[in-house]
């Protein structure tokens, strides 16, 4: 029977790379929430990012599989919905990797809050903060809330005149 | 056994359940505890889903890529929020049905949603003045449904949320943008509220159902959450010159079962697959 320490599962779980976003791995994400043994079993305790994004069970199988590569077979993946993602979550380490490559990384407590005096100061689609990933400019403009996948938007910067995807508060 | 063709002529409820792999269970008695959750949780998952796939049929059609792309995420996020909920209604019912169980095994009348959501797509800004009415319902729901004494409910609440918030704000947008446009485009905002405006007063509606899980803390009575919804339409509406209707009549039964002839198209379409090869999987 093999029983590996939770660090060591850490350390795998942490090659895995995101299906979605090669460039960052699934401990980078924050989307691991807990590891431990309930007996024998290795319980690996999973936060969706989007309650309907089409990775997750892509994820749950590269879990399954990156853990069978060490000999792992008593697994059990247990969904954990709260308390919910957050994109606070994702690692500093893996915001430039994100930024490297081409995602402009999430800026902290910009998530939307449904809160209709913010959304009418956000109605202009501006937010200087974000950085385009390729000429590093602040001259950025939200072409639409929703991007390539649940959790990015759609900008565009105005400088350098090239559509880019941002990772979006939640 | 698997549900066959002749069960979409069979207004049983209970037998369809059994088939659908729940035997041995009896059904929920009306009225209990159980049921009254069962139902509160299909009105949340059902209106979810109805809406989920009214959006999704702008898959490949919007006017433009960006909105295309928008209205997938978001049918996206309300199918991921259907099984959240519905997965929840087949574990509290017990009888082995999951969230795809519910959504294609059963008839009309055993749906809970909102009439509003039913409605055709229409043009693109009835979709987007459907999105918007509905939106400012949903989020307030949400955020009185995190304070539940049902600590799954209160979760599942947490997560949608989130995504929720922006769908308002896209919505919002949108509906301020088109109303306050161009002659045309203020045109068809006007006409689609006022022709959506008689859906809206069943989401206000509350039955003894309601009144018990609002009684028992589970969920808010659908009365709490008219004056924050009032208040965000106005103000929108103001935002988009569009003018409030005044009729207070509303179209309703939905919640209870009664659909209009919209709702059977729509299954016809969405259940297809698992009414002719029940079981198939990808």
């Amino acid at each position: 029977m093999v029983r590996p320490a939770l660090e060591q599962v850490w350390s795998w779980l942490g090659e895995v790379p995101d299906p979605e976003i090669p460039v960052i791995s699934l401990t980078d994400l924050g989307i691991i929430r807990d590891v431990a043994y309930e007996g024998e079993t290795l319980v690996v305790t999973v936060t969706p990012t989007y309650s309907g994004c089409p990775a997750t069970s892509v994820i749950n199988l590269e879990i399954e599989k990156r853990l069978a590569e060490e000999g792992v077979t008593d697994l059990r993946l247990k969904r954990q919905l709260s308390p919910p993602w957050t994109t606070d979550w994702i690692a500093p380490a893996a915001r430039n990797a994100l930024k490297a490559y081409g995602i402009a990384p999430p800026i902290d407590g910009t998530a939307a809050d449904g809160v209709l005096a913010g959304r009418i100061a956000r109605l202009t689609g501006e937010n200087a903060a974000v950085e385009c990933p390729r000429c590093g400019s602040t001259q950025t403009e939200m072409v639409s809330r929703f991007g390539s996948t649940p959790c990015k938007a759609a900008y565009r910067c105005r400088d350098c005149l090239e559509p880019f995807d941002y990772f979006k508060c939640i | 056994m698997a549900p066959s063709l002749s069960d979409v002529m069979t207004p049983d409820a209970a037998a369809l359940a059994a088939a659908a792999g729940g035997e041995g269970r009896a059904p929920l008695a009306a009225g209990s505890a159980d049921h009254d959750l069962f139902t509160g949780l299909t009105r949340l998952g059902d209106t979810a889903l109805i809406l989920g796939h009214r959006v999704s049929e702008w898959c490949g059609h919007a006017p433009i890529l960006e909105e295309d792309i928008a209205l997938a995420n978001m049918a996206l996020d309300l199918i991921g929020q259907t099984q959240l909920w519905l997965g929840l209604a087949g574990e509290v019912e017990g009888r082995g049905r999951d969230a795809d169980a519910l959504a294609f095994r059963r008839d009309a009348w055993d749906f809970h949603n909102l009439l509003l959501v039913e409605r055709p797509n229409g043009d693109f800004g009835m979709t987007l003045m459907r999105q918007f009415l509905f939106d400012a319902w949903h989020l307030p729901l949400l955020k009185a449904l995190e304070g539940s004494t049902d600590a799954r409910i209160a979760a599942i609440a947490q997560k949608a949320g989130k995504e929720v918030a922006y769908h308002l704000e896209r919505s919002a947008d949108l509906v301020i943008r088109l109303g306050d446009g161009t002659e045309e485009s203020h045109r068809r905002m006007q006409g689609a509220l006022d022709a959506l405006w008689g859906y809206t007063g069943e989401m206000f509606l509350g039955d003894a159902v309601d009144q018990r899980l609002a009684e028992a803390g589970v969920m808010p009575a659908p009365e709490s959450l008219r004056a924050v919804w009032d208040q965000t339409v106005d103000q929108v509406l103001a935002e988009a010159t569009l003018t409030r209707p005044a009729s207070t009549f509303a179209h309703k039964g939905g919640k209870q079962g009664r659909h209009s002839e919209h709702m059977g198209h729509l299954l016809t379409t969405m259940q297809w697959l698992q009414r002719a090869y029940p079981d198939a999987k990808w």
